[in-house]
């Protein structure tokens, strides 16, 4: 009885405890590699606290947390106060709640453990703080459109033009895409038939075939538009350093700036997880960890947390050079984006998953014939998007305009 | 000016190919420029462990000097042209006659705030006999104000300390030019 509450609370301090070392660590590879993109090396000189010890400046984020707290927090007398302190707290939480139904693994046996907690039955302990949740993506989904209340607060708690020109970027941006996102999940939910995430990993081991394989199109449309939910460069407009100096947190200091700049790579770290959880297979890796109902042995279960890990940390670092590769869109580029292109994308994506799985229940349709259908689907929809270019716009110079005429173009 | 100036020189926007439109070698070019920095020299100068390569010592600004004649004498003839053009009033000179008989001038006290200084090296510039001189000395420090505020020995000292790095742009003034 207890058991279940000892096990579950040691899951959650296990989760928050490493989601935020590693939200910090992040913080340090991101600013590691920011430089090395820019021919600098970084930060590389805080090391041990009290010794000489540099360890390639592994001990930065530690300095960055001290600094943050002993900073002067300050609150400019405009803001709306109430909103102004829940904004921060409301981004944190619900960027940490998400964690709950995620799995950070698959298992591992049960015996010792739950010996030890009084517990006779040894059934493998889920590495889910919440295991068995059968709506978790909806709950994922449902959390993470809570977080965006936390900058739309933010931005207009603050009471100041940037910061409120952030929060409505940002609400355009999450109408915009949520739809591509949920048209991309519901492939892998159409094709998986759950929305359990341990479900969709297992079908993915057990056949084999990574969502990514069979529905490139769904996977490039669910990653753009993670990217976008991440609010990462290219689409980081609701933060635009340039444009809007730093957006929704402009007026934030000391510890609420840090729960804001935390919340930030918590949706990063959220986001590489459910592309690899929906679209990379989860902990699955071929030869290495065996199908989803295998029995559960501490090697599987340490060799899949291993390829989880590496999965996320490899899908993060694909989110951080992504950072220096492109430009940031403009706003009407990245609406015609979200609107004109990964929308009807997500749509044809989803018909061509329905007809297949449809095909494979009624017909016996061989996977491999339905992969090569998935393939041809997305190359096909890339090149009817390119044919149809809606977001080439027309930029050549209006020659014909009259003196003055310039103005009332703008 | 109006759109249909003349002088305007109207560029056209390159048209996008089929692959331009699929982003394809966009993506690309991207993330090999990204790839290619990531391993590729690092520029950053990790100071306090190796020194910096300054490549020319003599157009360096660093601090300045005071530069001697052959005799030994400070070449300054206080004719305050430097604290003039100094934008940042940084130069405190007392000029007294000379006890010698070449010039009418020299200073009694030369003194530059090496806090307020800019490091423009204008009044290298402004000087008609060369005796103000920025050198290649980089890493100035110190513990007060006060010690940073550089008096003539101290000027003085910095040339000797730097005179054989870096030779005085010119003869010296007793010294008949070659022209
Ligand atoms: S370098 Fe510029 S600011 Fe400094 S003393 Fe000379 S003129 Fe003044
Ligand atoms: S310009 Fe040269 S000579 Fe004149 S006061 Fe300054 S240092 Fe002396």
């Amino acid at each position: 009885m207890y058991a279940e509450l000892i096990l579950a609370l040691v899951k959650i301090a296990l989760l928050v405890g490493g989601l935020m070392t590693a939200a910090a660590y992040f913080v340090l590879l991101e600013r590691w590699i920011a430089a090395w993109v820019q021919d600098r090396r970084g930060p590389n000189r805080v090391g041990m606290p009290l010794t000489k010890i540099k360890l390639f400046g592994l001990g930065q984020p530690l300095a960055d947390g001290l600094k943050f707290i002993f900073k002067e927090e300050y609150t400019p007398a405009h803001v709306n106060r109430g909103l102004f302190v829940l904004a921060p707290i409301m981004i944190l939480a619900s960027a940490l709640a998400i964690f709950a139904v995620i799995p950070f693994g698959s298992a591992i046996p049960g015996q010792p453990i739950r010996g030890w907690l009084g517990d006779d039955s040894d059934r493998p302990i889920e590495l889910i703080a919440a295991p068995g949740v059968n709506v978790a993506l909806l709950y994922v989904f449902a959390l993470s459109s809570i977080a965006v209340y936390g900058v739309i607060l933010g931005g207009w708690a603050s009471n100041n033009k940037y910061s409120f020109l952030g929060m409505l970027r940002s609400s355009a941006q999450l109408i915009a895409y949520e739809i591509p996102l949920g048209l991309g999940i519901l492939g892998v939910v159409a094709a998986s038939g759950s929305l359990e995430l341990d479900r969709i990993i297992n079908v993915q081991a057990d056949t084999g075939v990574w969502f990514a394989l069979a529905q490139p199109l769904g996977f490039v449309v669910f990653m753009i538009a993670a990217f976008a939910e991440a609010a990462r460069l290219p689409f980081d407009l609701p933060e635009a350093e340039q444009e809007l100096i730093g957006g929704y947190h402009t007026e934030y200091s000391g510890m609420k700036l840090l729960l804001f700049l935390v919340a930030e790579f918590l949706h990063m770290i959220t986001a590489s997880f459910l592309i690899v959880i929906l679209f990379l297979g989860g902990w699955h890796f071929w030869g290495i960890t065996g199908a989803g109902e295998a029995e559960v042995t501490w090697l599987s279960a340490i060799l899949r947390i291993v390829v989880l890990m590496a999965k996320i940390f490899l899908v993060i670092l694909f989110f951080m050079l992504v950072r220096w590769s492109w430009p940031r869109f403009r706003f009407d580029q990245l609406m015609n984006l979200a609107w004109k292109v990964m929308l009807p994308l997500g749509m044809v994506n989803l018909t061509a998953v329905a007809i297949t799985v449809e095909l494979e229940h009624t017909m016996g349709l061989s996977r491999w014939l339905s992969v090569a259908i998935g393939w041809t689907v997305c190359i096909a929809g890339w090149l009817a998007v390119a044919w149809a270019a809606p977001l080439a716009g027309d930029n050549r110079p209006r020659r014909e305009l009259r003196p003055y005429g310039i103005d009332s173009q703008v | 000016m109006q759109p249909n100036d003349p002088a305007i020189r109207w560029a056209e926007e390159p048209k996008l190919g089929l692959a331009g439109k699929m982003y394809l070698p966009l993506f690309f070019q991207g993330l090999t420029t990204t790839a290619r920095h990531l391993v590729s020299p690092k520029v950053t100068v990790s100071y306090p462990d190796q020194e910096p390569q300054i490549d020319n010592p003599l157009i360096y600004r660093g601090v300045h000097r005071l530069n001697k004649d052959e005799q030994g004498r400070v070449k300054c003839v206080a004719c305050f042209l430097c604290a003039t053009a100094c934008p940042a009033h940084c130069i405190d000179i007392v000029g007294v006659e000379s006890p010698w008989p070449d010039r009418e001038k020299y200073p009694e006290s030369f003194t530059i705030d090496e806090l307020r200084c800019i490091y423009c090296g204008m009044c290298e510039e402004a000087c008609p006999v060369d005796a103000i001189e920025l050198t290649s000395l980089y890493n100035l420090t110190g513990r007060s104000r006060e010690e940073m505020v550089f008096d003539k020995e101290k000027l003085l000292s910095v040339y000797d300390e730097t005179k054989d790095k870096e030779p005085m742009r010119s003869l010296p003034i007793a010294a008949p030019r070659p022209e």
